[in-house]
């Protein structure tokens, strides 16, 4: 299998905090990477450095190099907004845009970006609701606001939203943190779904939840990548005594 | 019961306040009641429709002078809404500077400006450079005191939006500026309607900033450069003279102003009743 996403080097900053020290890690094409670690460890900065989303907040920068189908990212002809397209990212807490329809809210990062054609809209709209495993429960409230939906729905609503734009990876930051066990679940299914065409990363908290979805797994530990390899391996034979230590919950 | 001070200071302080409330009250219910009894035998349909007739000839009305309201709040809204809308953008989405700290403090004092030096503003600026009395100039001077408040109602409501929308709008490769443009504004927008309401009730009742601006005109609108009749003026004009079927007609127009001014109210409540609970 070949790398979807290959980091080198990368480092992170906000403002004058080093958050991420020189991050090498490899990424597969069409699987789950789960990045764990404990709280503060650069889990979160670390993926949305992968869209260029580490940027968007004020004084945070960002050095190394992220190759995405073998192109860097951060190259300076390179604009952050198509890099954003190709990697579509689903929050901690469910942010479908309060105002929008349901229907709206899944076609919004088309509409915005010039396409016109209503029923190329409504037939991807359908579409992406039906992969996120959302459509039956709201065929019929298409026109209700985003916001009335339950937060499992929500989350789904917005993994739609991510999915209209076509992406090819989706990075996934805490999706369930909010959410209750039978919506985790649902959202854990359509993962394993999404991962025969697409390529996912996801920040968890939870231990169970990294083990059960990916195939690989990532330990970070103070804004340092500790120890990467397969799921199983990383889960039952750690290499390094610190990821033995937080899996079995000695710390974190 | 048993008294003891803390009971009673706290009776003490019940009573003072509602006190206030009472004071607060009073003036306005009082204003409402004389304005409605006085006003009210004034209006019918003439004086809606017709422009003023001279003194001690019966009928006339105020029709011209309400076209002349809607005309010069209409210039100044056509100057304030975007000035002040997108200063309001600036200084919530760009404004983290100095600069953009510096033009909120000054839209918060502007907003406190005497209405009487928009007034000399549009006197100095407009009416004596194109040597005339205008419904521009009204408009230029009623734009004056408009723009700071929807800049600072603007920016309040536009920091009232959460970074989580703008991210996830951002997450799609959405461009900054469209997300700005279409969702952050478009998630802030009943608070800026709200905003814009309430500056064009504000302004449409002002009259010092009017009377050496767009003056005044006994009939209809003849061409935005020349003076032009407008409700607060027009009421101003009656009062202060002897007579009484004039001072009859004053109360009238002082009716339908509060009117004007009661609906435009009402509309920032129904605008404000959130479509989608958020």
């Amino acid at each position: 299998m070949q790398n979807k996403i290959t980091v080198e080097n990368l480092n992170a900053w906000f403002g004058a905090k080093h958050v991420l020290h020189n991050i090498d890690i490899g990424i597969q094409k069409n699987g789950i990477t789960a990045i764990i670690g404990p709280s503060g460890c650069g889990k979160s900065t670390f993926i949305r450095c992968i869209n260029r989303m580490h940027e968007v907040v004020p004084k945070a920068k960002a050095s190394g190099k992220v190759m995405v189908d073998g192109t860097d990212i951060y190259d300076s002809d390179i604009d952050p907004v198509d890099i954003r397209r190709r990697i579509g990212m689903v929050f901690q807490k469910p942010n479908p845009f309060p105002t929008m329809s349901i229907h709206d809210n899944v076609v919004a990062g088309l509409k915005l970006s010039g396409v016109k054609d209503k029923k190329k809209l409504d037939h991807i709209a359908e579409e992406s609701l039906k992969k996120a495993a959302l459509w039956d429960e709201v065929k019929n409230d298409l026109n209700k606001s985003g916001a009335s939906l339950s937060g499992g729905q929500q989350q789904r609503l917005c993994i739609a939203r991510a999915l209209a734009v076509e992406p090819d990876v989706i990075l996934f930051d805490e999706p369930c943190s909010a959410l209750d066990p039978i919506s985790t679940s649902k959202i854990e299914d359509l993962m394993m779904e999404l991962k025969e065409k697409y390529t996912l990363v996801i920040v968890t908290h939870n231990m169970q939840q990294a083990a059960r979805v990916s195939d690989y797994t990532a330990f970070f530990l103070y804004g340092k990548l500790v120890e990467f390899g397969e799921t199983n391996q990383i889960f039952k034979k750690p290499k390094e005594k610190s990821t033995e230590d937080y899996i079995i919950g000695r710390f974190g | 019961m048993k008294w003891n001070k803390r009971k009673i200071i706290d009776r003490v302080m019940s009573v003072l306040t509602a006190s206030c409330v009472a004071i607060a009250i009073i003036p306005l219910l009082s204003i409402l009641y004389t304005v409605t009894i006085n006003g009210i035998s004034a209006i019918n349909l003439d004086f809606l429709t017709q422009i003023p007739k001279p003194v001690g000839e019966p009928g006339g009305g105020l029709g011209n002078a309400i076209e002349g309201t809607f005309i010069v709040v209409g210039i100044a809204c056509l100057i304030g809404l975007p000035v002040g809308i997108l200063a309001g953008v600036y200084l919530s989405e760009y404004g983290e500077n100095r600069f953009g700290r510096i033009v909120s403090f000054v839209a918060d004092v502007l907003t406190g400006t005497p209405s009487i030096v928009a007034g000399m503003f549009g006197y100095t600026f407009i009416v004596l450079y194109f040597g005339s009395f205008s419904a521009i100039a009204g408009g230029v001077a009623l734009s004056v005191l408009m723009i700071p408040i929807v800049t600072r109602t603007t920016e309040e409501s536009l920091r009232l939006v959460p970074g989580s929308i703008k991210e996830a709008s951002l997450a799609l490769g959405i461009p900054k500026w469209k997300t700005t443009l279409y969702i952050v504004i478009n998630t802030a927008r009943s608070g800026i309607i709200t905003g814009v309401l309430l500056s064009i009730a504000r302004i449409s009742g002002e009259t010092a900033p009017l009377l050496f601006t767009s003056f005044g005109n006994m009939f209809w609108a003849n061409g935005l450069d020349k003076p032009i009749s407008t409700m607060p003026v027009q009421i101003y004009t009656y009062a202060i003279t002897p007579f009484p079927e004039w001072h009859a007609k004053a109360w009238g127009g002082a009716l339908i102003l509060i009117i004007l001014i009661l609906i435009l109210n009402i509309g920032v409540r129904f605008v404000t009743r959130k479509k989608y609970g958020m």
